[in-house]
């Protein structure tokens, strides 16, 4: 299924889902060198945010998260797109100067979706497409 | 957001690839935050300067950046001093990274002026009622409090932005309807110069983000104002206050703090030096051409016994060459381009005394050091002092 949804960052791609109900702080919660969350409290602790859509409600936290996100990128560790249910300045920047699609104004119900279910992020037509919905 | 023909095709990616991504940022923010248009701007200051902030990844997105900046815009505070790092003992990797941070930045049209006031060194920059993009909180604060004109706190990237388009998202500080006074502050003391820091200490923690008015019994001095809005920057973040007689007044219902030469002498005495000091370090923001006076005057015949590092603006020691040396004639340091607070330099001390409610307040936190607060000629005492 399509859903409608807002482009902060510009650009389109698929892969499997890492979805996550609490907010993420870039700088602290997840290693800029691997894209590992070694944050022990939060949710997705012990899993890899490389190569998945990661679906969060929005960031928090140091605006240095944003360049965090722009090293993942650089280190080949980053997520392909992302989702939130509202964007603040800090995931929003970090991933425009990434180049990392970025949407965000979905129902909440997309921060449920099954780890690992095919997401595709086209941020330029404001589409985001689940295949097993 | 309403862009005009010429923002959309930027947006749209076909004035390059280094426009589009500014656009981008400028576009997101002010979506997030509700902005109908772009306003152009007369000055940008850039935060994410000093490479102990920004790390390989900041430097390297920098560098990736092509294009000029549209508005004159100088740097914040950097690492270290870009001639003396040496005696500040910065190790040559870091220097190197950080000279590149600067070239980065040059190169893109930015001013190597790294400074946290940059109304003392270039005026021009803000004027009464002109939109700004700064960043860094204390410079902010100056501008939309003293100066009159009208900034956000930017981040790194969006002052950046900022610069490269000449223009920011409006909204925040540029409205006339978020700049209203929230809290009334009665102070109710006769202040002296070095009050005014942990006043500001005082007052961040209470209002927050508000917006205070303060009544005072006489009108602050310009450095008394850069002392207290730069205090109340860091210990809450404050970036709008009122001082002036004729300020608008807080609505009814606004909050009410009263203050006493009490209730500042007993965060004075927490914060007293205890004896274990064993760097001083005044300057934050940078020091004005009064401050470096009342230095050179405080030191004259006198020996440093432990580091005194005083922070400026390099265009600041460069107008002053005489104060510099009547300084340095004491073994204290004049370092430019950089601050305690961004430096490495710092880490290898326990206990920094300052004379900035700013420092005190990030000190602790940003150097992992205990610290000690006073004026500038207890702060001369300390550094002078025997054994």
């Amino acid at each position: 299924m399509e859903i409608p949804c807002h482009r902060i960052s510009g650009g389109k791609a698929s892969g499997p889902a890492l979805a996550s109900t609490e907010s993420i702080s870039f700088l602290g919660t997840v290693d800029p060198e691997t894209g590992m969350v070694v944050d022990p409290g939060h949710q997705l602790f012990g899993k890899g945010v490389g190569g998945k859509v990661l679906i969060f409600p929005g960031g928090k936290g140091s605006t240095v998260g944003s360049y965090v996100i722009y090293q993942l990128k650089k280190r080949g560790v980053a997520p392909l797109a992302m989702i939130n249910l509202r964007s603040e300045p800090i995931v929003a920047v970090g991933a425009i100067i990434s180049g990392i699609p970025l949407v965000d104004g979905l129902p909440a119900e997309i921060l449920r979706l099954e780890e690992g279910a095919l997401v595709t992020v086209d941020a330029d037509r404001e589409r985001v497409i689940v295949d097993d919905l | 957001m309403h862009l005009s023909r010429e923002e959309e095709r930027a947006y749209q990616g076909e004035l390059g690839e280094s426009l589009r991504k500014a656009m981008e940022i400028l576009v997101a923010l002010g979506e997030i935050y509700g902005a109908d248009q772009l306003i152009p701007i007369r000055s940008v200051q850039v935060a994410g300067v000093s490479f102990k902030t920004i790390g390989e990844a900041g430097l390297e997105w920098i560098s990736d950046l092509r294009g000029k900046v549209a508005v004159p815009a100088v740097l914040n505070p950097a690492g270290m001093d870009l001639a003396r790092w040496r005696e500040m003992k910065i190790g040559e990797n870091f220097a190197k990274k950080q000279l590149k941070v600067v070239e980065a930045y040059r190169r893109l049209g930015v001013s190597p002026d790294c400074t946290c006031t940059p109304y003392q060194i270039r005026p021009e920059l803000a004027r009464r009622d002109d939109h700004l993009a700064w960043s860094e909180s204390s410079a902010v604060s100056f501008a939309n409090s003293v100066i009159g004109a009208r900034t956000n706190r930017e981040g790194g990237p969006s002052a950046l932005a900022a610069a490269l388009v000449g223009k920011t998202p409006r909204y925040g500080y540029h409205l006339e309807e978020n700049r209203i006074p929230t809290h009334k502050i009665a102070v109710d003391a006769d202040l002296e110069p070095s009050d005014y820091g942990i006043l500001g200490f005082i007052v961040g923690r209470e209002v927050g983000e508000g917006v205070p008015r303060f009544r005072f019994r006489r009108r602050p001095e310009v450095d008394e104002l850069k002392a207290l809005g730069a205090a109340m920057a860091a210990s809450g973040s404050v970036a709008l206050y009122y001082f002036d007689e004729d300020a608008p007044d807080a609505p009814k219902g606004a909050e009410e703090i009263a203050l006493t030469a009490e209730d500042l002498r007993a965060v004075r005495e927490e914060n007293a030096p205890d004896g274990d000091v064993d760097i001083v370090a005044v300057g934050c923001p940078h020091s004005s051409p009064n401050e470096l006076e009342e230095l050179a005057r405080l030191l004259e015949g006198k020996r440093v016994e432990r580091e005194l590092w005083i922070c400026t603006a390099r265009r600041i020691a460069e107008r002053c060459p005489r104060l510099v040396e009547k300084i340095e004639r004491s073994g204290a340091r004049v370092f430019c381009d950089t601050c305690m607070v961004v430096s490495p330099a710092s880490d290898r001390y326990n206990k920094m005394m300052v004379n900035s409610g700013k420092a005190l307040a990030y000190v602790p936190g940003l150097c992992k050091m205990r610290a000690a607060y006073g004026s500038a000629a207890e702060c001369v005492e300390a550094a002078t002092r025997r054994g």
